[in-house]
């Protein structure tokens, strides 16, 4: 059992895992490529840089800066976090469970752009296959993904239903290993319905190919489970039952706790300003935080 | 105390009450709704109308409002649904419904 597991290495985690390594928590951290940092070019306001640095080499110093004082890395996506009283975080390098979460991999992505998905939302469109698999025994699904994190979400649905199908909306699918799910390329053009959704409207693949105007397709679903990219913190606080803002953000305390005992948050996915000197107040303030509650845990029990 | 509700006594204790009901369609598996469970207690202490139905229990009731995600909260005033909540939501917000 791990005391701390941090997600994400940017400013928010590292400065976690920094200050938690320096509490004698010995966390580990998850985490799976670089994030919204890589974008930033140049970095000039943060304090005692002297000369600018990109986002990349702030990465890999901060990486670099945690492993010199034992912190423990993992590199792997994750795909859901479960239990109750302590966690098992979901991984692609398998089940790790640990007293307490941090999660800190960046900002929230914005939702697909497919004409239907909120309109429907709770009427067949879902973002929890685990929550809502119940609803659909036996009925026609679809999941919307192109990597791991759908295909967790599909094995999730194959348990109550033999008809699951992932659609990647016109990207290369990204699974990590063989799996016996049907897989459509196609991109999707709506979402559609009545009352509740009926199924999805996709283009044509002589349209794809540039090939004149072929008619869309159709193809049935009652439930649409959206599970774009791979799980960032917010969809997995979400998934958890932790609060969100009216934004969409994580909400959290002045602990970085969230609404769930022994779940924290720190960095873009709590909201506020988008600066690598925000991300480290809260990393610090989480990983100061997460401790304590790891202390106080194990004193009570 | 929240209410269970169930086919039997939907009517009687939801649709015919004078005063407003928040009825929260849950499930023992689904996380978010175990952590949706102490605040509609909460509300319940507080002396608001509140109903729980188990959907494991009681398809029929999920089936006959179309709840096809958990949880949902329903608002019934004067025997309608007034409003639809989907996923979980913060005490404040059903507070501010109830209210109205």
């Amino acid at each position: 059992m791990e005391k701390i597991i941090i997600i994400g290495a940017g400013p928010a985690g590292i400065s976690a895992a920094l200050y938690a390594a320096r509490g004698n928590m010995d966390p580990l951290v998850i985490y799976n490529g670089i994030g919204d940092l890589e974008k930033a070019e140049k970095i000039e306001n943060y304090y005692g840089l002297e000369r600018p640095l990109s986002g990349a080499e702030l990465f890999e110093r901060g990486i670099a800066q945690a492993k010199a004082l034992g912190v423990r890395f993992l590199e792997a996506q994750v795909l859901g976090i479960g239990g109750f009283d302590t966690f098992t975080v979901k991984t692609t390098e398998g089940d790790i469970d640990t007293e307490s979460v941090i999660l800190a991999t960046g900002g929230k992505r914005s939702a697909p752009k497919i004409p239907g998905i909120r309109e429907f939302e709770g009427r067949g469109v879902s973002y929890c296959a685990v929550c809502d698999a119940f609803f659909y025994r036996g009925k026609e699904v679809a999941v919307l993904g192109n990597s791991d994190f759908a295909l967790h979400e599909a094995e999730e649905l194959k348990n109550v239903t033999p008809s699951v199908t992932i659609y990647t909306d016109g990207k290369e699918p990204e699974f990590s290993r063989e799996h016996p799910i049907a897989v459509n390329t196609m991109k999707i053009q709506a979402i559609e319905g009545g009352d509740r959704v009926s199924g999805l409207r996709l283009e044509s693949e002589t349209a794809a190919q540039g090939e004149g105007e072929a008619q869309p397709s159709f193809y049935p679903a009652e439930g649409v489970f959206v599970a774009m990219g791979t799980a960032g913190s917010t969809e997995i606080a979400r998934q958890m039952g932790a609060e969100l803002t009216e934004k969409g953000n994580i909400k959290v305390n002045e602990d970085m706790e969230t609404t769930i005992p022994g779940l924290f948050a720190a960095g873009d996915c709590t909201g506020g300003l988008l600066q690598v000197a925000k991300a480290v107040y809260e990393g610090c303030a989480a990983g100061i935080s997460a401790g304590k509650y790891v202390r106080r845990r194990r004193k009570s029990s | 105390m929240e209410m269970t509700i169930t086919t039997q006594n939907f009517e009687e204790e939801v649709l015919r009450s004078e005063k407003p009901v928040l009825v929260d369609f849950w499930a023992t598996w689904c996380g978010p709704c175990m952590r949706q469970a102490p605040i509609v207690e909460e509300l319940a202490g507080e002396g608001y109308s509140v109903g729980k139905v188990d959907v494991d229990q009681e398809p029929a009731l999920a089936q006959k409002f179309q709840v096809m995600s958990i949880p949902t909260l329903i608002i019934f005033k004067d025997g309608k649904e007034a409003k639809r909540l989907v996923g979980l939501t913060a005490k404040d917000t059903l507070k501010a419904l109830m209210d109205e």
